[in-house]
């Protein structure tokens, strides 16, 4: 019976992946991808995979869908002129050759993977009670193999700067995106005013229970920054200037933290992002309290996109 | 005592995965966006209540059991929320008459 449902979803996803990439409609296809995400982390439940299920539906579903539905909203205008351009048949034949090509290879190398596969798992469970959090997935993230999630934090401020830096000159450390306006007793700003106080509790407690439980930073983070881009799409607070000191100083403090941490391991523990074994859970946990900031003001950054308006500066420009 | 409860949570399920498969009917069959949204809306609702109040006597412990209801509410909460936006948006794009 478990088999049928699981094939039903195979065959679901394949098919879904197959519509997103026909789509001619960029709106469609970004709905194609966000429907895929959320069936994708099922797939993960289905795998015991609880915390990749919950980054999946968090980041794959919702954020990269969020950040998908912005871009089609800006390519608007010049969707219909790419509808009438068509590739050459040479062309065609060649995108379809080379993505064969890839999928090819990548089924070849899932199935000659040796069995049973190459795992650490059994060298991680002795050494666990080391780093004094329950949850594996976190050990491994934050003890591990903390060098790829410093580096993750890293790569997502750089995404950040690269956003930004598409500004026109002229809009440089304004505020970013459309400034949002909806009806103040509509029902988007109902929504905006009752679901925060309830999203901001059940994300500080995905946070929390991150330590023994699924659940850690970055779905806390997806979640309170989905909370803070709902008040600002309901028009009830705008988006910081992105030269505001405390929005860069969150920005960076996580990584730094991290970093200095990571130094500090240099001296007491032997290694770089090593932890002196008495220390390892409040460090762990220190990393983790500064990273959330970083993550929410980096994700929902991202999501408001590069600077577009300069209030200051239009004031000094045309002052009435 | 256990048989009964069981037998609940069956008959309830199966009534919430009806009123779901009542609410797709709709959505495809349906003519416009505001139809659609009304079977989607009210269906999906009854269904979602259905198969909470199914599985309320299968969850170990109080908690879990409020964990469910929270989920009942939030999902009530976000689609009457969102079916308003999306007729309203339908609205909006509609030639004036």
């Amino acid at each position: 019976m478990t088999t049928v449902v699981s094939l039903v979803v195979v065959a679901l996803l394949l098919w879904l992946a197959l519509w997103t990439v026909v789509a001619r409609d960029a709106f469609l296809a970004v709905a194609g991808f966000v429907v895929y995400g959320l069936l994708l982390a099922l797939v993960w439940v289905r795998l015991a995979g609880i915390d990749v299920a919950l980054t999946e539906a968090a980041i794959g579903g919702g954020l990269t869908g969020a950040l998908l539905l912005g871009a089609v909203g800006r390519l608007r205008g010049t969707e219909a002129a790419t509808w009438a351009e068509r590739s050459g048949p040479g062309m065609r034949a060649f995108a379809a050759l080379l993505s064969l090509a890839v999928s090819a290879v990548l089924a070849l190398c899932v199935l000659l993977l040796p069995e049973p596969a190459p795992t650490l798992a059994p060298l991680v469970v002795p050494n666990l009670p080391a780093t004094g959090v329950a949850n594996p997935i976190t050990g491994v993230l934050l003890a591990f193999r903390a060098l790829d999630t410093l580096l993750e934090a890293i790569v997502l401020v750089i995404a950040l700067i690269g956003v930004w830096s598409l500004a026109p000159d002229r809009f440089w450390g304004g505020r970013p995106g459309p400034r949002y306006s909806a009806d103040p007793n509509g029902i988007l700003a109902y929504l905006a005013r009752v679901l925060p106080p309830m999203g901001i509790v059940i994300g500080i407690y995905l946070f929390w229970a991150g330590a023994d439980h699924p659940g850690g930073k970055f779905q806390s983070a997806t979640i309170l920054a989905a909370m803070w881009m709902l008040v600002q799409m309901a028009g009830l607070a705008d988006a910081p200037r992105i030269d505001n000191r405390w929005v860069r100083v969150g920005i960076v403090a996580g990584p730094l933290l991290f970093i200095a941490i990571g130094a500090l391991g240099l001296p007491t523990a032997g290694a770089f992002l090593g932890y002196p074994p008495e220390w390892a859970k409040p460090m762990i946990l220190a990393i983790e309290v500064a990273l959330l900031p970083t993550l929410v003001l980096v994700l929902a950054l991202l999501l408001n996109g590069a600077p577009a308006r300069d209030d200051a500066a239009q004031a000094r420009s045309n002052p009435r | 005592m256990s048989t009964l409860l069981d037998a609940i949570s069956i008959v309830a399920i199966v009534a919430g995965a009806f009123f779901y498969l009542a609410g797709t009917v709709g959505l495809l069959r349906f003519p416009d966006a505001y139809t659609r949204l009304h079977a989607l809306t009210k269906a999906d609702n009854l269904g979602l209540v259905l198969v909470v109040i199914g599985l309320l006597p299968q969850v170990d412990g109080v908690l879990a059991g409020l964990k469910l209801v929270l989920v009942w509410l939030l999902v009530m909460l976000s689609s009457a929320a969102v079916s308003q936006l999306i007729a309203r948006s339908a609205r909006r794009r509609e030639p004036r008459a």
